[in-house]
């Protein structure tokens, strides 16, 4: 159990006040919700600057605050890959190229899209899988948003579930997406200004950049003391964590993530981050609500300027752990589980048993992980295991506690806390709380919108009035409230669940662009190949993953269940290797099948739905407003914090 | 929409920038780091920056309803 932080009269103040807020802007949009258009599509009437932050913010969830600060300590500046790789490029292409299928068609969700350009099985297909995955993501976050104030305020889990569950409730069931997207607004500005000073006290008490690239260079070259690393002997070179591309350039033992340059160029820069940026309805459904067609493509443009900046807000945090850690005096340590009276003793007789009977680490560590019920680093156990021999049980109970592996999710919490007095320290919680919020209220909101539209209104009950489809607009955000909050109890109750959605999540994403880029740029494409090529992609992602293992990783859950053919050097290649193999053969087959089976739509129904078809609009925008250039800029932008990161 | 983004964000910003340099003004004294103080009243700082971040969404939101 981490010690509690308890909150002054000021920094409930400030949480209050922002609940306060968001709840009155759910109610003062109320008044404007009349048809179902204005609860589902906002009446296709905000601005490009509110629909690209809230662009921004749908994605900013929680578990990427906590995850990308993880990341950050673990793997250092080439995280940064994620935005710079990972996320820009994607945008900009959603703006130029794919925005004006999107916008122009009409279609109101990205599953209708499908059904206009192939047919109704590629859009139930997508339409069910993306419900079920917003629903879990839904619960994930909400699961972990309890657990943290439980954790660390001492809050009550069920009731921090349920009243975090009735707050979204409240605003999203007023006002619609209109009301998702104006908090999140608000929680963007929330998320950035309550951990902007985390970040700059970070900074100051480590002495600055140099002092934390001098630092973590020291990190690089003996990685097992710091526990990132499994071997006592690994060494990186020193510039490991503090260089984006030098390191992932010399290969994946050179670089802490175990990333090869062609999985994180392709499988993640092209087939994952296009995959998710381009077709994710939770991210598009913030640009079809622009005003106008020009918002609308303004809109990935608008939230990749904030994006690119990101790391400095969500990464760094991390590296000034690692950094803090590293330098003697600071007094920080990575925050880890601390194992009990009783559970020690437990631990120092299995290392001792280990050790006389001469077992090997790895058996060595799976013991011990039993009796400690925690996870440890194999190089520490290691040494453990050739020191326990005359060791006494005291100085044996120091060195298994410091084996323990670091809780890397806890890096963020653990600066906050040790920076944040009364006051930031309300700031900050309520960013945090601000970050789960805009999750949870994106996912449920494009889950209504596909309920009612792809499913209720295309299959159950086709040709009800606009108030009935209204009606079940709400009814279905209060089920999938619900629904995520039964999502939170399964995935709290399950250690494995986590993975497993997660890995569901990847077996149906990674495909899916290869349908959407045959289907936007290639008029042959058929809808029996459209749909044939996903569920082939689908099922080859499940194959590969089925066959393939990460170092360090035993066959199940983790991979490998029918025969492992290959073993990647990290769980993260195995991501980006699986994606990019479930994108190829989606391509292939798609191209096969679209060749072999005749179209069954006309040139003319494919108007506004495929590139070539639709006819070249007269733009009226000066050239320097135009998002082509606009896009050119960015992708400039981009590239230069590349090369300063190099 | 009715409702223009600026006058929510803009008066949150505001009260909570208030509250916070309050609390700078009243407590006093800047943040202490492992018990080494790092020179910087931090709620003081923040909270006029959160302050005059609200009071310019405000502002500007006030300035376009007037026009």
């Amino acid at each position: 159990m981490t010690q509690l932080v308890h909150l002054s009269p000021v920094d409930y103040s400030i949480l209050v006040l922002y609940v306060v807020f968001v709840i009155g802007i759910g109610f003062a949009l109320k008044r404007q919700m009349k048809t179902s258009a204005d609860f589902f599509l906002s009446g296709r009437n905000i601005p490009a600057w509110v629909t690209g932050l809230a662009f921004l913010s749908a994605n900013l969830g929680a578990l990427e605050l906590v995850g990308m600060a993880a990341s950050g300590a673990k793997y250092g500046i080439a995280t940064c890959h994620f935005y710079w790789v990972g996320a820009i490029p994607a945008m900009i292409f959603l703006a130029v190229f794919m925005m004006p299928f999107y916008y122009g068609s009409k279609a109101r969700s990205v599953p209708e899209y499908l059904k206009l350009r192939f047919d109704e099985r590629t859009r139930a297909f997508n339409s069910v899988s993306f419900a079920v995955m917003t629903i879990f993501a839904s619960g994930i976050s909400l699961n972990a948003l309890a657990k943290l104030l439980h954790s660390l305020l001492g809050w009550d889990y069920n009731i921090s579930l349920w009243v975090c569950s009735v707050i979204v409730l409240l605003y999203v069931l007023k006002g619609g997406l209109t009301s998702a997207i104006y908090t999140e607004v608000l929680q963007f500005f929330m998320i950035v200004l309550g951990f902007a000073p985390v970040v700059y006290l970070g900074l100051k008490d480590a002495g600055g950049w140099n002092a934390v690239k001098e630092k973590l260079s020291a990190v690089a070259v003996q990685p097992a003391v710091h526990n990132l690393a499994d071997s006592a002997s690994k060494t990186f070179s020193p510039d490991a964590w503090t260089s984006a591309w030098k390191p992932l350039l010399a290969g994946p033992s050179a670089n802490p993530m175990g990333i090869d340059l062609f999985a994180m160029v392709f499988g993640l820069g092209f087939v994952l981050s296009f995959g998710y940026w381009c077709t994710n309805f939770l991210v598009v459904q913030r640009a079809m609500a622009a005003k106008d067609m020009k918002a609308a493509r303004n809109t990935p443009l608008v939230a990749a300027v904030p994006k690119m900046l990101f790391p400095l807000l969500v990464i760094l945090p991390g590296m000034i752990a690692l950094a803090l850690s590293a330098t003697q005096g600071k007094g920080y340590t990575f925050p880890k589980a601390v194992i009990t009276e009783a559970r020690m003793t437990a631990s120092v007789n299995s290392i001792r048993q280990s050790a006389s009977a001469h077992a090997d680490v790895a058996a060595a560590t799976k013991a011990l992980s039993s009796s400690a019920g925690t996870s440890f680093n194999t190089a520490k156990v290691q040494a453990l295991l050739q020191a326990a021999q005359g060791t006494p049980d005291a100085q044996l109970a120091v060195g298994i506690q410091d084996a323990v592996v670091n809780d890397y999710d806890g890096v963020i919490l653990s600066l906050v806390k040790r920076y944040c007095p009364t006051g930031l320290l309300g700031l900050a919680l309520t960013a945090l709380l601000a970050s789960f919020m805009s999750g949870m209220a994106g996912n449920v909101t494009a889950f209504n919108t596909v309920w009612t539209y792809d499913l209720y209104q295309a299959y159950i009950a086709p040709d009800k009035s606009d108030e009935h489809y209204a009606w079940m607009g709400r009814a279905i955000t209060v089920a999938g409230i619900l629904l995520s909050i039964g999502a939170a109890y399964f995935a709290s109750m399950w250690t494995n669940a986590m993975d497993i959605i997660q890995l569901v999540f990847a077996f149906v994403n990674a495909p899916l662009f290869a349908t959407f880029l045959l289907g936007m740029f290639w008029s042959r494409t058929t809808g029996t190949g459209a749909f044939v090529g996903l569920i082939s992609g689908t099922a080859a992602s499940a194959l590969f993953h089925s066959c393939t293992i990460s170092q360090g990783n035993l066959p199940g859950v983790k991979g490998g269940y029918l025969h492992v053919f290959q073993v990647l050097p990290s769980d993260m290649a195995q991501n980006f290797w699986l994606a990019s193999f479930a994108f190829i053969v989606c391509f292939l087959v798609t191209v096969v099948v679209s060749l072999a089976t005749s179209r069954t739509k006309s040139d003319e129904e494919l108007k506004g739905l495929v590139y070539s078809l639709t006819p070249k609009q007269q733009v009226d925008q000066a050239w320097y407003a135009r998002p082509g250039f606009i896009g050119i800029v960015l992708l400039i932008a981009c590239a230069i914090l590349n090369w300063i990161f190099w | 929409m009715g409702l223009d983004i600026r006058y929510p964000i803009g008066m949150m910003f505001t009260l909570i920038g208030l509250l916070l340099a309050g609390t700078g003004l009243l407590h006093g004294g800047s943040v202490s780091i492992a018990g080494i103080d790092i020179g910087v009243n931090i709620n003081l700082v923040w909270g006029a920056v959160l302050f005059l971040f609200g009071a310019l969404m405000w502002g500007s939101a006030l300035r376009s309803k007037g026009q």
